[in-house]
C-alpha cells in the first residue's frame, strides 16, 4: 500500500539540508511575500539561517497575523491523562524507558474515573490520554474500555499511546476516539536509530507509516512532530515534518492537523539533551510552520516555562496543555514519583486561564462534542447537551 | 419601490437588522456581547460544537440568553449529512430552536461546503421542521435545488471562509439573486464593511460577518461600523443604483460619420 514511505526513501537529507542552508535573502522574501502559499520551496527558505538572522520579526508579525485571521482571540485548552508509564521500550531520551528503575503503573478504569473526576473539577473537556509502548498492558482492548468511560464525561478524547494497526484505529474510532498523535521524534534514520535502542520503537518505517494507517482508518485528527534535541540538523528535520505533512494533507483531505515542538527536558533516565534548541530557533520554526500552512493547529504543552509560553502565545499557537500531570494517576491517586519528563509550567488550569484572559485571549475549554461521533445513534444521549455530565455524577465502577 | 417598513423575512419571521453576527474568535464573552450590541444584529450563529448548555458558565449563551436576539445554531465540525443531521437534532434539543444554519465540511482546511451532503441534509432536515439556512459555495443551480429542497434561506459564500477576501463570487452572487425566491444571504469572506454594503447594493437580503469584526482590534466599533454599511448597502438598493457605463467615450469615432 501507498505511504509517504516511498515520498521519504525519494527525497534526500542531503539536499534539503543545502537548500535550506544555502537559502538567500532572496528565497525568504518571496516567501513572506508569495501571493498564495508558500509552499515547500518557501518553507525550506523560511527555516534558514539567513531567514532566523534577518527576517524573524517579519515573520513573527506575519504569523500572527495569520493566526489571528484563522483562529481568532481564543486558545483551546487541555490535559494529558497518562494511564500507563508501562514501556517495552528503551529508548535514551525517555523516563519510561524498560531499562529505568521506577514503579510501573496502569490505571485501572477505576482510576480512570477518579483521574477522571479531577480533571472536570478543573474544567477540562478534552483529555489526551497518554501511555508508553506496553501491548500486553496497554491493549486494544484496554484503551477501547478507557475511550469509551471517557467519551461520557469529556466532549474531546485523543490519544498518544504506540503506533497500532489500521484495523484497531478504526475500532477505536468507533469508541469515540477523535485524534491520535504519533511523533517521528526524529526524520533523520540515523538519529533514529542511535536513540531507540531496543523494543518495537527500534522500528522506524512502521513509525513512519503510522499517520498512513490513521488517515485510511478515517481518524479526525492527526498530530505530528519532532521531538527536539534529537537531531543536530532541527532544520532538515522540521522541513522533513513539513513534507509529512504536506503529503498526507493531500491524501487525507477529510482529516485535520496538528504539530507539535517539544524539546527534550530532564527526565528519569541517563542522558541530558544532545543538541539545544534555542529560544530563538523555536520561534523560527512555529512561525515558518504557520506561514506554510495557516490552517494547522499548534500545540504549546507545560513542557516550556510560564514566562516562555506567554511570549510563544501570539506566533500561531492554539492549543494548550495546562497543569499537567505526566504520571500515572497523577491528579487524584499518586504522587509525581513516576513521571515522563517534569514539566516547567507548574501553574494550575485556573492561573493559565486568566493569563490568556489578561493577554486577551479566551480560554475554550470544548471545541467538540462527544456525541458528533455516534452518528449511528438516531437521538442524542450522552453528550454534554444531556445535562448528566457534572464531575460530581461520576460512578465509580470497576 | 421603498417599501414603507422594509424587514427582512425568513419563514415569516421578521427582523429589522440584516447583519447576522457569527461569534467564534473573540477575545471574551464580554467583548462579544458588546459587539453584538452594537452591531444591532438579531441573528447571531453559535457553533455547537462550542456551546456548552449544561455547563455553569457558557460565555457565548450566557449572553444570548438575555439578548433580543434570535440564536441560530450551525453545524460547524460535521463531516456529512447523516452527522449533521444528528447535530441539528441535538441543537434543537439543546437550545430549544428549530433554526438551523446548515454547515458540512468535510475538508477542515478551506471548509469548503459540501454541496451534494449539504442538498440531502436540508430535504431531510425541512421535512422534520427545521427552518434551515444552508451555507453553501456560490452556486446558482445549487441554490435553486436547495430551495426546491426546502431551504429558508440560501447563504452563499463570498470567499473562502474567515479569509476578508469580499466578494470574490460576485458574477454568480448576482445570478443567485436575480433567481432566488427565498433571501439569499451572503456568508464568509466579508473583511471590511464596504465590502458588507457592495453585496447588499447588490441585493443580499442580509450578510454574515463574524472574522471580521471578533478579530478587529476593536470588536465594538467595529461591529457599528458593519451595522452602517449593512443600512447603507441596503437604501441605495433599494433606492436604485445608476448603472455604471461599461465604457467610457467622449467622441463616437465609429459612428461620427452619420451626422457628418
Amino acid at each position: 500500500m501507498n505511504s509517504f514511505l516511498d515520498k521519504y526513501e525519494n527525497t534526500s537529507w542531503a539536499n534539503i539540508s543545502s537548500r535550506i542552508e544555502l537559502s538567500t535573502r532572496e528565497d525568504v522574501e518571496s516567501a513572506l511575500n508569495s501571493e498564495g502559499r508558500c509552499g515547500l520551496q518557501g518553507f525550506a527558505a523560511l527555516l534558514s539561517p539567513i531567514a532566523g538572522i534577518e527576517y524573524l520579526e517579519e515573520m513573527a508579525q506575519l504569523a500572527h497575523k495569520l493566526t489571528m485571521q484563522r483562529f481568532g482571540k481564543v486558545i483551546r485548552l487541555f490535559a494529558p491523562m497518562y494511564l500507563s508509564n508501562e514501556c517495552t521500550n528503551v529508548c535514551d531520551y525517555c523516563g519510561f524507558s524498560l531499562g529505568n528503575k521506577i514503579p510501573r503503573k496502569t490505571l485501572s478504569i477505576a482510576e480512570i474515573l477518579k483521574e477522571t473526576a479531577a480533571l472536570r473539577s478543573q474544567g477540562f473537556e478534552h483529555v489526551l490520554l497518554v501511555t508508553g509502548e506496553s501491548a500486553n498492558k496497554v491493549s486494544t482492548d484496554y484503551l477501547f474500555k478507557a475511550i469509551t468511560v471517557l467519551n461520557e464525561y469529556f466532549s474531546n478524547v485523543s490519544m498518544e499511546v504506540q503506533p497500532l494497526d489500521q484495523s484497531d484505529y478504526q475500532h477505536l474510532i468507533k469508541a469515540g476516539l477523535h485524534a491520535v498523535l504519533v511523533y517521528q521524534e526524529t526524520y533523520d534514520r540515523k538519529s533514529y536509530a542511535k536513540h531507540h535502542i531496543k523494543g518495537k520503537k527500534t522500528n522506524f518505517n512502521w513509525r513512519l507509516e503510522t499517520a498512513d494507517r490513521l488517515g485510511r482508518a478515517g481518524i479526525n485528527k492527526i498530530g505530528l512532530g519532532c521531538l527536539y534535541g534529537l537531531t543536530e540538523d532541527w532544520r532538515t528535520d522540521s522541513f522533513f515534518a513539513a513534507l509529512h505533512l504536506d503529503y498526507l494533507e493531500k491524501k487525507y483531505w477529510q482529516t485535520s492537523f496538528s504539530m507539535s515542538f517539544p524539546r527534550i527536558r530532564p527526565y528519569e533516565g541517563e542522558m541530558s539533551p544532545l543538541v539545544d534548541l534555542q529560544n530563538r530557533d523555536l520561534v523560527q520554526l512555529l512561525c515558518a510552520f504557520r506561514i506554510f500552512n495557516h490552517e494547522l493547529e499548534l500545540s504549546l504543552s507545560t513542557r516550556e516555562s510560564p514566562a516562555l509560553r506567554e511570549q510563544l502565545l501570539p506566533l500561531g499557537i492554539t492549543t494548550m496543555s495546562a497543569g499537567s500531570k505526566t504520571n500515572p494517576g497523577g491528579y487524584s491517586v499518586s504522587d509525581d514519583s513516576l513521571e515522563q519528563f517534569s514539566i516547567s509550567d507548574e501553574r494550575s488550569p485556573d492561573e493559565v486561564a486568566q493569563m490568556l484572559s489578561l493577554k486577551g485571549y479566551e480560554p475554550v475549554w470544548k471545541d467538540w462534542d462527544s456525541s458528533y461521533h455516534f452518528k449511528s445513534k438516531t437521538e442524542p444521549s450522552k453528550s454534554t447537551f444531556s445535562g448528566e455530565r457534572n464531575s460530581s455524577d461520576i460512578k465509580m465502577v470497576s | 419601490m421603498i417599501e414603507k417598513v422594509d424587514e427582512l423575512k425568513i419563514s415569516g419571521e421578521a427582523f429589522h437588522s440584516r447583519l447576522f453576527v457569527g461569534t467564534g474568535k473573540f477575545q471574551s464573552g464580554e467583548i462579544l456581547s458588546k459587539a453584538v450590541l452594537a452591531s444591532k444584529s438579531q441573528m447571531v450563529t453559535v457553533a455547537m460544537k462550542r456551546a456548552n448548555p449544561t455547563a455553569e458558565k457558557d460565555s457565548i449563551l450566557d449572553f444570548l440568553d438575555t439578548a433580543n436576539v434570535r440564536i441560530l445554531p450551525n453545524t460547524s465540525g460535521v463531516r456529512d449529512a447523516k452527522e449533521a443531521i444528528f447535530v441539528a437534532r441535538m441543537a434543537r434539543e439543546a437550545l430549544g430552536t428549530n433554526w438551523l444554519k446548515l454547515e458540512i465540511h468535510p475538508d477542515p482546511k478551506y471548509l469548503m461546503p459540501d454541496p451534494v451532503a449539504t442538498l440531502e441534509a436540508t430535504r431531510e432536515l425541512s421535512k422534520d421542521g427545521f427552518v434551515v439556512l444552508p451555507y453553501c459555495h456560490a452556486d446558482p443551480v445549487l441554490c435553486k435545488l436547495l430551495e426546491e429542497a426546502g431551504a429558508a434561506a440560501v447563504m452563499p459564500l463570498g470567499s473562502p471562509i474567515g479569509s476578508n477576501q469580499g466578494l470574490e463570487s460576485r458574477e454568480f452572487l448576482r445570478i443567485i439573486i436575480e433567481q432566488a425566491n427565498v433571501p439569499v444571504v451572503v456568508d464568509a469572506g466579508i473583511g471590511a464593511p464596504s465590502q458588507a454594503s457592495e453585496a447588499m447594493e447588490m441585493g443580499a437580503s442580509a450578510v454574515l460577518v463574524n472574522t471580521a469584526i471578533a478579530v478587529s482590534p476593536d470588536p465594538v466599533i467595529m461591529g457599528k461600523a458593519f451595522a452602517g454599511a449593512v443600512k447603507a448597502g441596503r437604501a441605495a438598493h433599494l433606492a436604485g443604483l445608476g448603472d455604471v457605463r461599461k465604457s467610457a467615450y467622449a467622441t463616437s469615432p465609429l459612428t461620427g460619420f452619420l451626422s457628418s
